[in-house]
């Protein structure tokens, strides 16, 4: 790798990655990010977690230099991609929301291209081609168009196009969005040993909680174009009163139960989630389901199902927004391509 | 400059991947060179004409033998007997006949007395091309009727008339190859460098070049050489291939050859500038659709790539005065079908340089590097 002069380096900004201050972006009247900061850290799996629209393509195509920025700063490896956008670019590697890969091309074809388009020196281009290649176990289909590969495989090609120059920053908008779950844990461990084999930094949006949880180091919760949590996953869930969820559905509730089963021990928050459906946010799990049992049996109201689990990055995402993430994905159902300028869908 | 290489490299590997642009840029023009080259500046044939024979004297045996001559010789028309004037004006009417003659009564009488005969002639005038057609071939007949010496010889002339009948659309046909070859160069940046480049866009594949550090001037350039090399292929395709359906063997030496082939890169080079400046903002995949109809209509009609410029309206010529498409026309005319020296094609080369160029220099400044 060649040795990077840093000049215009932003003073303050040494070990970090990605730093983004105040960062606005409208259209027209509308605010899609709303006045953003955070710090990625060298080396950190970071990700964006939100609903569809809440604003996380738009934020990484500003740290990308993709479309200009309303107001505030991004820097990129010190660089500020609104002064030195050349700079920035030549350190990141960027894999869209959409697919950007030329179906019609083969593998190889469309990383060499893009090997080309950022000026990798022909040994080193075909080099770094077999090694990517086998790191996402495509070496097999490289010859393949990408037409007539499954959608993980597109998404591992397109992973290991987007490494094709050595990159320090990867950035990958909703990567897993789309793929069946095995497909989606391929990604996941493919990203992981990536990271720790290239020291890539990597910023990644989803709105799948699991994958947040299990591939990030911290979490930054996106919504409505608003930062509304940023730290790890565990602390996050920490965060969020309560260590259990208990979900019980009744066969009728009866009317003021919601107000009961607040007053049951341990429980710190119950929710109404409709059709005699209760979520209850309680301290002490197993304490607290004797307890709701017991309610149910004197008050003769017959519980259909019941579950305790403890809590997860959802019931975090209901106590930083007060809504479910679940509703929001029902809502945007499938794939949604990103809109873009001047096309409006 | 290897950013540049590496985007040609990119949508030359795509075309020749798949044939469907460069068949699709083939077919239109040479269906309708083949379609437009036999359909028109062909002669009339096997037109209904009703003879109303109301005289029945020798003059009007005379005028029916001269007709059967025509019948079975160039076959303008042939003939059918009415008895009814009234009934053959309805069925002119009706479409049922092309055109019907009248010999009136005493027709041979006056024709003896030198009382001014007449003979009567109904045409579907709403059909200009057939009414012509009918009028000219009638007043050919009754001409010969009149200088009796002349009937001898039409039988001769119709005969070698029917020879030269053999090859009977050849002329029209080598008339529109320059048009159709243009046509085919334009088609090719229509879909090759205007629908590809928004569809493209739309689907992303431009988000993935904008955040590598090509510049603008390089996609630029890249696009522009690539969807003039595409249009180049297709262009000399159609050459070759028209060339052998029009029988054109002029083209195929050598020093033709280099002087077609630089005018088919000149136009390729300004038909693609075109494209792309009218694209350089258009994210709706739609909007090339859409304006393909409209582009080809102002742009190859005008052109006198079908009918000469001549015959044109006074606002019609300054379009095609502008149009790049009227310059590839009638340069490629001069070298296909006139074998013209260099000088009367260095005036078409230029211009169509120069409008590439001009389109190049005005739409890197529009070009988004950004979304
Ligand atoms: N080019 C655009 N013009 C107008 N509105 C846009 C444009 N791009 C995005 N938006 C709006 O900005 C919001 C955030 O979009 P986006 O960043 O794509 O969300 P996410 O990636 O989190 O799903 C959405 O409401 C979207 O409609
Ligand atoms: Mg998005």
């Amino acid at each position: 790798m060649s040795i990077r002069t840093r000049k215009g380096l932003h003073s303050g900004h040494q070990g970090q990655a990605i730093s983004v201050e105040n960062i606005v972006k409208k259209y027209g009247d509308f605010e899609a990010v709303k006045g953003v900061t955070f710090d990625v850290k060298d080396g950190e799996i970071f990700g964006l977690l939100g609903p569809n629209g809440a604003g996380k393509s738009t934020l990484i195509r500003m740290m990308t230099t993709l479309i200009p920025i309303t107001s505030g700063k991004a820097f990129i490896d010190g660089y500020d991609v609104s002064e030195n956008p050349d700079a920035a670019r030549r350190v990141i590697g960027v894999i869209p929301q959409a697919m950007t890969s030329d179906i019609d091309l083969t593998i190889t074809e469309n990383m060499s291209i893009y090997a080309k388009l950022y000026g990798v020196p022909r040994a080193e281009r075909e080099r770094n081609i077999d090694e990517l290649l086998e790191a996402v176990d495509l070496t097999k289909w490289r010859d393949a168009q990408v037409k007539t590969l499954s959608g993980g495989m597109r998404r591992r090609a397109e992973i290991a196009r987007g490494l094709v120059h050595n990159p320090r920053i990867f950035f990958l908008d909703e990567p897993t969005t789309g793929l069946d779950p095995v497909s989606r844990v391929a990604v996941w461990e493919m990203l992981n040993k990536l990271k720790s084999h290239r020291q890539l930094t990597i910023l990644i949006t989803t709105h799948y909680m699991d994958e947040a949880d299990r591939l990030c180091d911290r979490i930054a919760i996106v919504d409505h174009g608003q930062l509304v949590a940023l730290d790890t996953p565990m602390a996050l869930k920490t965060s969020v009163p309560g260590n259990n969820v208990v979900e019980v559905q009744f066969l009728k509730a009866p009317s003021g139960w919601a107000e009961r089963l607040h007053d049951l021990s341990g429980v710190q928050s119950v929710q109404d989630e409709g059709s005699s459906m209760f979520r209850l946010l309680t301290s002490t799990g197993s304490q607290t389901t004797t307890a709701l049992v017991e309610l149910s049996v004197r008050a003769g109201v017959e519980i259909k199902t019941l579950t305790v689990q403890n809590t997860s990055l959802d019931d975090v995402f209901v106590h930083y927004t007060g809504r479910q993430l679940r509703d929001e994905q029902v809502k945007a159902f499938g794939f949604v391509m990103p809109p873009r300028p001047g096309m409006r869908s | 400059m290897n950013r540049m290489l590496a985007i040609i490299e990119r949508e030359m590997r795509k075309f020749f991947r798949s044939p469907t642009l460069m068949i699709t840029a083939m077919i239109f023009p040479l269906v309708q060179l083949i379609i437009l080259g036999n359909a028109f500046g062909g002669k009339i044939r096997d037109a209904r004409v009703a003879i109303v024979d109301e005289d029945h004297g020798n003059q009007a045996v005379r005028i029916r033998e001269a007709f059967s001559s025509v019948e079975s010789n160039v076959r303008t028309f042939v003939a059918v007997d009415y008895s009814d004037e009234v009934r053959a004006r309805e069925d002119v009417r009706q479409g049922r006949l092309e055109g019907a003659l009248i010999i009136p009564p005493q027709f041979s009488r006056r024709f003896y007395e030198g009382e001014n005969p007449r003979l009567g002639m109904v045409v579907d005038n709403s059909d200009q091309f057939m009414a012509n057609s009918l009028q000219t071939k009638m007043q050919e007949l009754v001409n010969s009727l009149n200088s009796p010496a002349a009937t001898a010889k039409r039988i001769p002339s119709d005969v070698a008339l029917e020879i030269v009948e053999l090859y009977p659309y050849i002329e029209y046909l080598k008339y529109l190859l320059p048009g159709s070859i243009s046509l085919a160069m334009f088609v090719s940046v229509m879909i090759g460098g205007g629908m590809l480049y928004i569809d493209d866009k739309a689907r992303g594949v431009h988000e993935g070049y904008l955040v590598t550090p090509i510049t603008s001037m390089e996609m630029v350039l890249g696009l522009n050489l690539a969807g003039a090399l595409k249009a180049i292929m297709a262009g000399c395709a159609l050459t070759i291939l028209g060339s052998l359906i029009a029988g054109l063997g002029s083209s195929f030496q050598p020093a033709h050859v280099l002087q077609w082939f630089l005018l088919i890169c000149a136009t390729s080079f300004a038909f693609n500038g075109l494209m792309f400046l009218l694209m350089v903002r258009v994210e709706d995949p739609l909007v090339p659709r859409a304006m393909f109809g409209i582009l080809n209509t102002l742009l190859y009609f005008p052109s006198g790539a079908i009918y000469p410029v001549q015959a044109f309206p006074k606002w019609l010529r300054v379009i095609s005065y502008v149009d790049p498409f009227s310059y590839a026309v009638h340069g490629l005319k001069a070298t296909l079908l006139k074998e013209a020296s260099w000088v009367a094609v260095s005036q078409d080369l230029l211009y169509l340089t120069v409008f590439g160029l001009v389109s190049l220099v005005i739409s890197v400044p529009l070009f988004k590097r950004t979304l």
